[in-house]
């Protein structure tokens, strides 16, 4: 084994790529084989750090010296002066935006401070393409562990005792899953990774497969074990061709390492993994449909009973679990069920990895402990609101959840306290909202997710979504009548009760939540014909502010409508009337004479 | 769909792929996925070839074809590009990206441009919340977007030309 006196990591994730890492590891190892360092400096791509907003972002270790935003250009400077005169680059280290503190290492910055890395502990220290790596990290010892020194029913033990809950959304617990599956009568038994990543906003389980494909790999043999299936699949969504490639990478490893197949550690247990593709359908997220899918039909979900543990993949018992889950696996069993217990709340133990997105300023990955409130998420972690702008909402769970109002900012997050403000965990996908988001516009947004998505098999969720958008589209249309809300209440409680499967079940809960918390948003549409937030083109005025016009007529030769009349270097007009609201004439007036 | 030989070419190489996967589990999917990369779509030959090879009604395999939206029944442009509607680009104003893209190509969104270059569709979160607003075209994500970028992204794709 060769050893170096300086790691390079650069983050190989879908956001760093994207902000042109690719190139930057080119140049390195450009760089470094110019001046002969590279028997001593090595170049490691990585999966994702999470603070996907600074990105790219390179570490170089044995200093830890976090630098972030990193251009091509900036290489040269950081190979010379760094990896070979030893110096660190001060202008590159990441900077945060409030106290302009100058952070050296990941530990010194906020965005990092307040979380708990347990499933995404590899992601951005390995190099996920390489499987010694992660063994090096105790890869594959608790799959080593549970094969020679556990029974099936001790491993289940485990995990019941842990407290773990499916991290996919609805929160079962994973240990009484595996219960039923191990329980289950048949000859053969399947295994299967949900990475049918579906919720808008939520990129948790690409992150893992991206940076760390061997956690889901072991987690999926020791399930397998633990149930008696010899045969696992990854149902993985084809948006994701990083993490498709890296996991298959991943496979061919573990198999050549006898780590996949038969007699794995010596025993007489075999398990071998194929990746299945998605094919663009959000239904299949849901379990059952899922399983269709996998058979080669549509996805459509199956009633339950009979549950997938029971029959489920072929007709066969099969466990189910997402991507998330899985990843916390090796570490209980590595830790223990205690340590895994000791974080968290009473009933929601471990951490959770949040996708935060929206109007905040650290955009990216944030693995937490159960229970930290969101006000410390939001202003801690992600570091606020951009442009002074004021907090309105934070939306979780995805088109199934519902949005967070600021009165609820101290709420500690968990399975339990979510669901009982109205939204849910979902899959941790967390959107935050400000003062510009029009929250009816944001619920038919979801709406008209979940009418696109819905597969048509039950009619409440088929019809009744429908109806429901065209309420909304109507009311942000200014069309809008007394008691719409109502029937929006009815038409959504009759959907959660009438549908077959959990996106049916749940599709309301954004209507539902943003009716209850910013119910005066929907009777303003309504009854005044007037959006708080300026953002329902329909229904906005514009307006010319005489004191401010100096009649240059920029804004009347713009206008596709002839709306704006008046006479030169005198106050122009509009004429409402005529006037289509498209805001030409805002954008080209450069005395901030117009308002909407 | 160019000469014959080319096309009984792509034939052949599906029957083969067809003849070592049908014995798997569950192969309609994987063999529909394969058979749209050769052929670029599923139009109704490919589809009927399919359920002829693999003994499979053509309802189902139409059913299929119909139900995912990846399955294209109509050729795709030589690239294809995704603009992403998740929640966290939608906030982030991605329909304005959406429609800069719609002027620049003159045409709407699941539309194909007269040349055959480009494809343009919304679709479903990419993933990359933390860049948003982002497209993909092809496998390559393009993010912290703002209208004004389009044009200069379109054409790196025509140059390439």
């Amino acid at each position: 084994m060769d050893f170096y006196r300086a790691h390079v990591l650069v983050c190989g994730g879908t956001g760093c790529t994207s902000s042109g890492s690719a190139e930057l590891i080119e140049r390195f190892e450009k760089d470094i084989a110019e001046k002969g360092l590279d028997k001593e400096v090595k170049i490691v791509r990585t999966g994702c750090f999470g603070l996907c907003e600074a990105g790219p972002i390179v570490i170089v270790y044995p200093e830890g010296a976090f630098y972030s935003r990193v251009k091509v250009e900036d290489v040269d400077e950081i190979v010379e002066e760094h990896l070979l005169k030893g110096r660190i680059v001060e202008r590159l280290l990441h900077k945060e935006d409030k106290e302009e503190d100058v952070a050296t290492t990941l530990d010194d910055i906020e965005f990092y401070k307040k979380q708990n890395r347990v499933a995404l502990r590899n992601c951005g220290v390995i190099d996920p393409e390489v499987i010694d790596e992660y063994i090096a990290f105790d890869g594959y010892k608790a799959l080593g562990t549970c094969l020679t020194e556990k029974t099936p029913q001790e491993v289940i033990d485990v995990i019941k005792a842990s407290g773990l809950r499916g991290r996919g959304g609805g929160g079962f617990p994973t240990g009484v899953k595996w219960q039923f599956g191990h329980d289950a009568k048949g000859d053969q038994k399947y295994v299967i990774c949900n990475a049918d990543e579906g919720d808008p906003g939520a990129f948790m389980d690409r992150s893992v497969l991206e940076g760390d494909p061997h956690s889901v790999i072991e987690a999926m043999s020791i399930a397998g074990y633990a149930i008696g299936a010899n045969m696992g699949y990854v149902y993985v969504r084809a948006e994701y061709p990083i993490a498709v490639k890296r996991l298959q990478i991943a496979i061919d490893q573990a198999r050549e390492y006898g780590l996949l197949g038969e007699g794995i550690f010596g025993t007489d247990f075999k398990f071998d993994i194929e990746i299945r593709l998605g094919a663009g359908a959000f239904v299949c997220g849901e379990e059952t449909a899922l399983m269709e899918s996998i058979e080669g039909h549509r996805g459509e979900p199956r009633p339950k009973p009979p549950f997938p543990a029971n029959k489920g993949l072929f007709g066969k018992p099969t466990i189910i679990n997402n991507v998330e889950t899985l990843a916390n696996i090796p570490q209980i069993i590595l830790k223990g069920a205690e340590w895994f217990g000791s974080m968290g709340t009473e009933k929601s133990k471990g951490t959770k990895v949040f996708a935060l997105g929206g109007k905040i300023n650290n955009t990216g990955l944030v693995e937490i402990p159960m229970g930290t409130t969101l006000r410390e998420v939001i202003y801690d972690i992600g570091g606020g609101i951009p442009d002074g702008k004021k907090f309105k909402a934070a939306q979780t769970g995805g088109p199934s959840g519902g949005c967070i109002p600021a009165e609820h900012l101290d709420l500690k997050i968990d399975y339990d306290t979510l669901t009982s403000i109205g939204s849910m965990m979902g899959s941790g996908g967390l959107i935050v909202m400000d003062e510009d988001n029009c929250m009816v516009d944001v619920a038919k947004f979801f709406l008209d997710f979940t009418v696109d998505e819905s597969c048509g098999k039950c009619p409440p969720c088929r019809i009744g979504t429908k109806r429901m958008l065209e309420i909304l589209q109507r009311i942000t249309d200014g069309k809008g009548k007394p008691g719409d809300i109502e029937k929006l209440i009815e038409l959504g409680e009759s959907i959660k009760a009438g549908a077959l499967c959990g996106l049916g079940k749940t599709a309301p809960n954004p209507v539902l939540s943003t009716i209850k918390y910013f119910r005066d948003e929907y009777e303003a549409h309504i009854y005044d014909k007037r959006c708080p937030a300026g953002h329902c083109q329909q229904l906005l005025v514009y307006e010319i502010i005489p004191s401010k016009c100096i009649g240059c007529g920029m804004c009347a030769r713009v206008c596709p409508a002839d709306a704006i009349t008046g006479e030169k270097k005198q106050p122009h007009h509009i004429d409402p009337d005529k006037c289509i609201k498209c805001g030409a004439c805002i954008e080209k007036c450069k005395f901030d004479a117009i308002k909407r | 769909m160019g000469n014959t030989a080319e096309v009984q070419a792509k034939y052949d190489e599906l029957k083969g792929y067809i003849a070592e996967t049908v014995k798997k589990p569950g192969p309609l999917m994987p063999i529909m996925q394969k058979a749209q990369e050769i052929f670029g779509s599923l139009p109704f030959d490919v589809q009927k070839f399919i359920s002829e090879e693999m003994q499979i009604p053509m309802t189902d395999i139409y059913g299929v074809a119909t139900f995912y939206s990846q399955f294209a029944l109509e050729p795709k442009g030589k690239h294809v590009i995704g603009v992403c509607m998740g929640t966290a680009c939608y906030v982030k104003k991605a329909e304005g990206i959406l429609n800069a893209l719609g002027d620049e190509l003159q045409t709407a969104p699941g539309g194909t441009t007269p040349d055959s270059l480009f494809t343009l569709e919304a679709t479903r979160c990419l993933g990359c919340c933390g860049l948003a607003p982002v497209i993909m075209i092809d496998d390559q994500v393009y993010g912290r977007l703002k209208p004004e970028d389009i044009p200069g992204i379109i054409g790196l794709y025509r140059n390439k030309q």
